[in-house]
């Protein structure tokens, strides 16, 4: 192995300014999340890096601020909600869709896959002005059925995946056994697709606890997520709780990820 | 005999499993934008007026100028840094590999807002960009409020999306037509260029139109790091919508940014499913640790 490699490089090497240009985009990849965690940390009142001193009146702030606190529970509700709902609606869809073939069902494939590349601020405009003559904007109800429309995708792309290396002779097994189809679908599908209900979740919940667009047109003054507090921050109040709040929800996003990768890795060892 | 029964048993319900999934797109997204369409060929009775209008008023096609210009500048920043990535991560160690992709899919998951304050410190004036900038001699360059710094950004968080279909072309493409190239006496940018770029269009392709189409609709990176003066459609869109509460107008817009936009797709979906890659992209980390 070694020696096929060290023949390998001798005569098809990696050429070093390639090397240098991925280093380079890799840096271009990682330097804002990177700066987000030691900019929290700093005294200073203005927006500035390097920080000068560090302090973590930024996050005292942000956990004594009754605007913050709110937001991030508002935020923490809607996103728990919406990814509950698209969890739910989404499965469904992808086990239907898996049963079927033929072109409607690529179709209505599509078509439930759509907000992936539908822009945001179309999306944002249009629900903002439906959602005021339904009265659903500034409310919990109205951010949790938007969201949760934006989380379905996710979900329908990640059990779809599971159920690729799904048997529906299983199924089969399981009904000809005298199970009922939802018996069948609790004791039979559901775990071996947990894994992919589990990650579609994830996103979903990720998707809508950092959804910002359409959350800036829905907001009101009584009701308004941690990604509008944060625009507001920038925007406005030139509010450096913004970068506690940054790498908190950088941090949490990060460990979040890292669930789905435990449960594989741990399955892995079993 | 078997067949037939066989058939009959294959659980039917298939279509109302359906039916929750796509009630709520339907009236969450698909009821609104068909009410935009509506209002944008029906106030105050049917009329084309507020299509004509967006051709005529002298603001819109500026702006949609502007924004196109813009993704076709981040569209051509993503593939200069994002080939030679891509190629690199098909040159590389399964553990390295492993690295680069994560690595890739940090702008997924960092927080929008996080990522676009980040930019706004980096980015300021005699900020630590400016400043590197300045110690080359080229101090003057404006960052902030200026389509450069809108670029900047935009094109950080646009790279997944080039360099993921792009990894997923030049991983299929057999190295040895290269080497066997350059036993047969071709130079290494002759072997490139005749060999290795046409396999690799493919993937370029859908990376160039997924890139662009979805540089076409930013909102918040322009909104927080440029400027009113120099606005993209998204904003116009927005201060149609929330300033000037022209609902018709802003619906003949959206109509007109979402047309493009879905053409646009419907065409990279002829070079290897756009909405597929990124659903894939979005999924891939967990994927590949599977």
């Amino acid at each position: 192995m070694t020696a096929a490699r060290r023949r390998d490089r001798g005569v098809d090497p990696i050429p070093w300014w390639l090397i240098a240009l991925g280093a380079l985009v890799a840096l271009y990849f990682i330097l804002p999340t990177l700066i987000v965690i030691p900019l929290s940390f700093s005294s200073a009142s203005a927006f500035e890096f390097p920080p000068k001193d560090f302090s973590l009146r930024w996050y005292e702030n942000f956990f004594t601020d009754p605007v913050w606190l709110t937001s991030l529970g508002n935020s923490f509700l809607v996103a728990v909600l919406a990814a509950l709902i698209a969890t739910v609606v989404g499965t469904a869809a992808a086990v239907g869709l898996n049963r079927l073939t033929g072109r409607l069902a690529g179709f209505l494939r599509t078509l439930l896959m759509i907000s992936m590349v539908t822009p945001a601020i179309v999306v944002a405009v249009a629900v903002y002005i439906s959602f005021l003559q339904w009265h659903l904007t500034g409310s919990l109800l109205g951010y949790v059925l938007a969201h949760a429309a934006l989380g379905v995708p996710f979900v329908l792309v990640s059990v779809t995946a599971a159920l690729g290396g799904f048997d529906a002779t299983l199924l089969r097994a399981s009904a000809s056994l005298g199970a009922s189809p939802l018996r069948s679908f609790v004791r039979v599908t559901m775990p071996l697709i947990s894994r992919g209900v589990i990650t579609g979740a994830v996103f979903a919940f990720v998707t809508s606890f950092d959804e910002v667009v359409i959350a800036l047109f829905l907001r009101s003054p009584t009701f308004q997520t941690l990604p509008v507090q944060m625009y507001n921050s920038v925007t406005f109040e030139l509010d450096p709780t913004i970068s506690a709040s940054s790498s908190l929800v950088v941090v949490a996003v990060t460990i979040i990820f890292l669930v789905p990768l435990l449960i594989g890795s741990r399955k892995k060892t079993r | 005999m078997t067949t037939p029964t066989r058939t009959r048993r294959t659980p039917r319900p298939g279509w109302l499993l359906l039916v929750p999934a796509l009630a709520l797109l339907a009236g969450i997204l698909l009821v609104p934008l068909f009410q935009s369409l509506l209002r944008s060929i029906g106030t105050p009775e049917f009329t084309l007026d507020h299509y004509a209008s967006l051709f005529t008023d002298g603001v819109t096609l500026t702006v949609l100028g502007r924004t196109a210009m813009t993704a076709v500048i981040v569209t051509i920043v993503t593939f200069l840094l994002g080939y030679p990535y891509a190629y690199l991560m098909t040159r590389v160690g399964p553990r390295l590999r492993g690295v680069l992709l994560v690595i890739v899919l940090i702008p997924f998951w960092t927080s929008v807002m996080a990522r676009n304050y980040a930019w706004i410190v980096l980015l300021q004036r005699g900020g630590p960009v400016q400043s590197v900038f300045e110690f080359f001699g080229a101090g003057d360059i404006v960052f902030q409020g200026s389509v450069v710094g809108v670029t900047i950004a935009m094109s950080q968080v646009m790279l997944p999306f080039m360099v993921l279909p792009l990894f997923s072309t030049l991983g299929g493409i057999d190295r040895k037509l290269l080497l066997a190239a350059r036993g047969l006496g071709s130079s290494p940018l002759v072997a490139f260029w005749k060999i290795y770029w046409p396999l690799s269009r493919g993937g370029v392709v859908s990376g160039l139109i997924l890139v662009f189409t979805l540089s076409l609709g930013f909102y918040v990176t322009p909104a927080l790091l440029g400027s009113p003066q120099q606005s993209l459609i998204a904003q116009l869109l927005a201060q149609r919508t929330t300033q000037l509460l022209d609902f018709a107008g802003a619906g003949a817009l959206g109509i007109l940014v979402l047309v493009i936009t879905l053409l646009l797709v419907a065409w990279a979906n002829r070079f290897g499913g756009t909405i597929s890659a990124i659903g894939v992209a979005s999924t891939s980390r967990t994927k590949e640790t599977r």
